[in-house]
């Protein structure tokens, strides 16, 4: 077993742990390291001569972020709500300072480099947006619960989308396409789960394909731009840059046939064909090396995360557990299926990771300490009041 | 039980609203189920196929072309390794312009190449602004050569820094060498190799045949075309496994190269370097030698000798004037020496004259009009006058520096070579049989012997591109005049002071009027110029060496050959090549010892005589005949053709006078040699060849790959 670090057996004894979450995030990370390792382990020019270089960078990835996983879980949930807004307010300052003083790596300036050590602030917004939004619509419904209103009013919608558009703005301001859609389906979620009306949905569905259309009819976007978000639906748009991944990408995960070449057997892989495989792209190692059947188990285990995810939301019992719970499924859900999809060619390419099986710290932490939180709101709902009462509901739902 | 009501204590819109979550992630992620099972098991052939053609390179290995020695085991062509650059165009294909231009620019830079002139080398054939001679020819997977021959320190540059040069490949290919036993150059006997055509590559893939690969060079001329198939050996395929930058990674799958047999041929490399030499000589000393006719120096622009087997019609040597270093073909040549080759300037020398070049036999021609007037009413106590001058209507046909030698018997007027002997029996000929010149069925004993003997038709050597010669007989004048006449005529119809005739000589008018008239008829003009090898009848140098080798050896008339035998690389012999008889001359065994002794006669006390003194006659008895061929505008051509018991040695040089005076020289030093002449001395273990024949074994080839001269003859 991959190491789950000294507090994963503390963890799963945990009253109201949800032991398959965990389960599957542990498997995610075990065969996403292997992903990785393979997919790295012939690329001297990435590994500088050690083909474990990335096997041991992503297992201490993988060790941070379950120690962090770990603390989230224990800690009482009102400090996390205490805590939200701090959470909150540093991945601000983190986009800003990208702002100012980060590295391009890509086209993008999303990139903090300290020292040897480069820290995406991005990839901890998509967590911060989804606790402030919450923490907003908890706190303005809860006081409102004794007057007995439902759902999030028009106030705190806007309130909601302030919170998520100060973030939304540096993000784009990078540029980081891939993010900024992982952010607006999460808000589109996080909006969804407060019950917020309808009309308010349609409306910001309606403003992002408005603003998306104006933007390219303005010409803020220059054309090779839209030719490379565009190159999945014709990779000759971009043949050098997207199309090229684009190409390749498809030509790995077809390679892999029913079973896959094997893992560490991957012809394309070990040659290299795939540009940011280990990263971005690491899907399509699964694909070529595991085949259907791998690459199956793969997105399963995502759903396995996804459905655990949104059975905790259901279960929250109060509305800062529910909407971060449903805002993180829909984090994880739409980034998982921007990344899958895009190695399959159904998609844009964008640079979003896999979550728990790209290799890279910054989303690795961010995405253990979303579960993290989902444990936490899984626990405190065991323990909650509404929970005790009505003992016989659980005993329903694990049956 | 349903899913509302496990829905726990969120407001029922926010319930809602969760399932709805849950249903789209469940649709979202069964797309991605639905799109991966397509493109790996619906689509998944076509990408494992195209994943096969980028990540495994194949490379087609040539193989090692066979060697060609001569009779004693010695390479005349060899290999060399040579270092050359390829570029792998799929890699090339995945750089950005900008970086693509830098590459080539680097490559250029070691190579010493324009970029511009590299990108035209990679152009496939057939596309866009392809050059033909430059552009690819082979497939498409396979990188592509832009230079040979590099340094050992221009292909460690590439080699040592691999990033900095992807898809740049480094290799070592076998090309041709030229060993040049004893200086030899033998260009047109060898020939020389270049790249396949389309055609030619067109018509292998059709034929099954895997010999060839778009990376071949292929024989162009001499043995090198005839014996390719034997020669080129099977190309090895071998599968690299290469990264994305191109750079192999390990070896998927290999198919050894077979190399090409040996071909082993008669020539003696050592004889070879003698007759080269001798007829070097003999164009320098004519080009020093002023011509008393023209009162200029000879031009002595080219020339040709042979040395054929008797018995077998064997080729010992054969060289050719002007002539070039093979070499030039390695690598593949410049327009600037292609050019060079054909250029007229330079004398064409890319043309073989010993089988290419046609001159008028002139005098050399008599020994076969002397057979043919010995078994056509004439005979050996024939005597004819040998006057300084014979009339033929209006014109008077004059000796070779009017001389008279009164009545001659046949042998007397090949030892003298008396024009006005052999005049009278072409004319005797004219008037018995043929004094119809319109008629072209009419009888001609001197043309049908002149046909007996092979002239006017290909000899059917084994070197590709002959020239047939000409017999210029009743016929010919007639198909000759059928094709000019419109020329001529067209000349002749108008004034000679007609505008369209200017710059037509008196003598071009003069000649087309008498031509448009009457140029058909074989007129006893003809007849009298065909008696002593003048005219319009041409051959090869390599014809009338044949020719001599039938009255040698009695009349059998052979299709010389080069090659012996093909020798696979283990030493097996794959085929002997058997000497091939393709006609016979029957004449009594009394006319061939009756020439036999006139050709002595030259030799001792003829035309020949001055060049031969103190040659050991008595034990190497050599028969030769001279000729000065005359020839329109031009100095004379110089022949002198000889054999002896064993070969036979023709050395024929263009305008450089009479027969004797400008080859003779050089035949008696090929003789000195081929017997081991010293002085007056036979001095047989001096002799070019050991044991003096040729040898009738093989070479024998070692398993160490060295090859040994075959035992002598064992008589």
């Amino acid at each position: 077993m991959a190491p789950t670090g000294p507090s994963s057996s503390t963890l799963v004894r945990l009253p109201g742990v949800d032991r398959l979450l965990v389960g599957a995030v542990v498997a995610l990370s075990v065969i996403g390291t292997l992903l990785v390792w393979s997919a790295t382990s012939t690329r001297d020019d990435l590994t500088g001569g050690d083909p474990r270089a990335f096997l041991q960078k992503q297992v201490v990835n993988i060790a941070i972020g379950l120690a962090l996983l770990a603390v989230v879980v224990v800690t009482d949930h009102r400090w996390v709500r205490i805590v939200a807004p701090l959470v909150y307010l540093a991945s601000i300052g983190g986009l800003v300072l990208v702002l100012t003083m980060g590295t391009v790596v890509n086209g993008s300036r999303s990139w903090l480099m300290l020292g040897s050590l480069s820290i995406q602030p991005s990839e901890f917004a998509k967590l911060a947006v989804v606790i402030g939004m919450a923490l907003v619509v908890a706190e303005r419904s809860e006081s409102r619960r004794l007057r007995g209103a439902r759902g999030a009013t028009g106030a705190d919608v806007a309130l909601m989308l302030l919170i998520a558009g100060v973030p939304a703005v540096l993000i784009l301001a990078q540029p980081d396409l891939g993010t900024m859609l992982v952010l607006t389906a999460t808000v589109m979620g996080v909006l969804a789960a407060t019950g917020a009306a309808r009309r308010w949905l349609v409306l910001l569905g309606l403003a992002g394909v408005t603003g998306a259309v104006a933007a390219v009819a303005a010409g803020l976007l220059e054309d090779y731009q839209v030719d490379r978000f565009l190159a999945f639906t014709d990779p000759t748009l971009d043949p050098r840059g997207a199309g090229y991944n684009v190409e390749q990408a498809r030509i790995a995960v077809g390679n892999g046939g029913l079973f896959g070449q094997g893992l560490f057997d991957g012809s394309q892989t070990r040659s290299g064909f795939v540009p940011e495989q280990h990263t971005d792209f690491v899907f399509t190692v699964a694909g070529e090396e595991l085949g259907l059947v791998g690459a199956s188990v793969l997105i399963a285990l995502l759903g396995v995360v996804l459905w655990r995810a949104l059975a905790i939301a259901v279960r929250a019992d109060d509305v800062f557990g529910r909407v971060a719970a449903a805002g993180i499924a829909c984090w994880f859900g739409f980034q998982a299926f921007q990344n899958i999809g895009m190695c399959l060619g159904i998609m844009p390419v964008t640079g979003v990771p896999l979550p728990f099986v790209s290799y890279g710290g910054s989303s690795m932490f961010a995405s253990m300490l979303a579960v993290g939180l989902l444990l936490n709101i899984s626990r405190r709902s065991a323990e909650a009041p509404s929970a005790r009462l009505q003992p016989s509901r659980r005993v329903l739902v694990r049956a | 039980m349903t899913l509302l009501d496990r829905l726990g204590p969120a407001p029922a819109r926010s319930r809602l609203r969760l399932i709805v979550i849950q249903a789209l992630v469940f649709s979202l992620f069964a797309t991605l189920f639905v799109r991966l099972y397509y493109l790996q098991v619906v689509t998944g052939d076509t990408y494992q196929n195209r994943a096969a053609a980028q990540s495994v390179r194949e490379i087609v290995v040539q193989p090692t072309r066979g060697l060609i020695v001569d009779d004693q085991g010695r390479p005349l062509v060899a290999n060399r390794l040579s270092w050359v650059v390829s570029l792998d165009r799929t890699t090339l294909a995945k750089l950005d312009p900008a970086d693509r231009t830098t590459l080539l620019r680097r490559v250029g830079k070691v190579i010493d190449l324009k970029p511009r002139r590299i990108e035209k080398k990679l152009l496939t054939c057939g596309d866009e602004g392809s050059e033909p001679g430059v552009c690819w020819n082979g497939s498409p997977y396979q990188p592509v050569p832009v230079a040979q021959d590099l340094t050992q320190a221009q292909a460690q540059r590439l080699q040592e820094q691999p990033e900095d040069f992807p898809g740049v490949v480094v290799d070592q290919q076998s090309v041709r060498a030229y060993p040049q036993p004893f200086g030899i150059n033998a260009a047109h006997l060898l020939g020389y190799l270049s790249p396949i055509t389309e055609g030619e590559l067109d018509a292998a893939e059709k034929g099954g045949d895997r010999s060839v690969n778009g990376a071949s060079t292929v024989g162009r001329a001499g043995i090198e075309q005839e014996y390719d198939q034997w020669l080129r050996g099977m190309p090895g395929y071998q599968q690299v496994r290469v990264d994305s930058m191109g750079q192999p990674i390990d070896d998927e799958d290999e198919v050894l190269a077979q190399p090409g047999d040996t071909l082993v041929t008669s020539i003696d490399a050592k004889v070879q370097s003698v007759v080269e030499q001798q007829l070097h000589e003999a164009i320098t000393t004519a080009r020093a030698t002023r011509d008393p006719v023209t009162n200029r120096n000879f031009e002595a622009d080219s020339g040709a000798a042979v040395v054929l087997e008797a018995d077998t019609g064997r080729v010992v040597a054969m060289a050719s004037q002007p002539t070039y270093d093979p070499s030039v073909w390695v690598g593949g040549i410049s327009k600037k020496q292609l050019s060079a080759l054909y250029s007229e300037d330079a004398g064409t020398p890319l043309l073989g004259r010993a089988t290419q070049g046609q001159f008028a036999p002139g005098s050399t021609w008599k020994p076969f009009m002397t057979a043919a007037a010995l078994t056509n009413g004439y005979s050996e106590d024939t005597r004819l006058p040998c006057s300084s001058s014979f009339q033929v209507g209006n014109r008077a046909f004059g000796n070779h520096e009017s001389a008279a030698y009164g009545s001659l018997s046949f042998a007397q007027a090949l030892e003298v070579s008396c024009n006005t002997f052999f005049y009278r029996i072409g004319f005797d000929y004219w008037q018995q049989y043929g004094s119809d010149a319109d008629d072209v069925r009419a009888k001609d004993p001197l043309v049908e012997e002149a046909k007996r003997f092979g002239f006017g038709q290909e000899t059917g050597i084994d070197i590709p591109g002959e020239s047939p010669g000409r017999i210029a007989d009743r016929r010919w004048k007639k198909a000759y005049y059928d094709s000019m006449k419109d020329y001529y005529c067209g000349i002749a119809d108008k004034p000679q002071d007609d505008p369209a005739n200017e710059g037509i000589s008196d003598f071009v008018y003069k000649f087309a009027s008498e031509f448009c008239v009457e140029g058909w008829k074989y007129k006893v003009t003809d007849a009298v110029n065909f008696s002593i090898g003048q005219g319009d009848t041409i051959v090869t140098p390599l014809q009338l060496a044949r020719g001599y080798a039938a009255i040698a050896n009695g009349g059998t008339l052979y299709a010389p050959r080069v090659a012996r035998a093909v020798v696979a690389a283990d030493g097996t012999v794959v085929r002997r090549i058997p000497p091939e008889e393709v006609g016979r001359v029957k004449l009594p065994d009394a006319v061939y010892g009756y020439i036999d002794e006139a050709l002595q006669g030259v030799t001792r006390t003829g035309t020949m005589a001055w060049r031969m003194g103190g040659f050991p006659q008595d034990e190497v008895p050599i028969r030769s005949k001279t000729g000065s061929a005359e020839v329109y505008g031009k100095q004379s051509t110089s022949w002198v053709a000889s054999y002896s018991d064993d070969y036979v040695v023709v050395m024929m040089v263009s305008q450089a006078g009479t027969g004797s005076g400008a080859s003779g020289p050089g035949i008696r030093k090929i003789w000195e040699a081929l017997y081991g002449v010293q002085g007056e001395q036979v001095v047989p273990d001096t002799a070019a060849i050991p044991g003096t024949q040729l040898p009738d074994r093989l070479p024998s080839f070692r398993d160490d790959g060295s090859i040994l001269p075959p035992a002598e003859r064992e008589d």
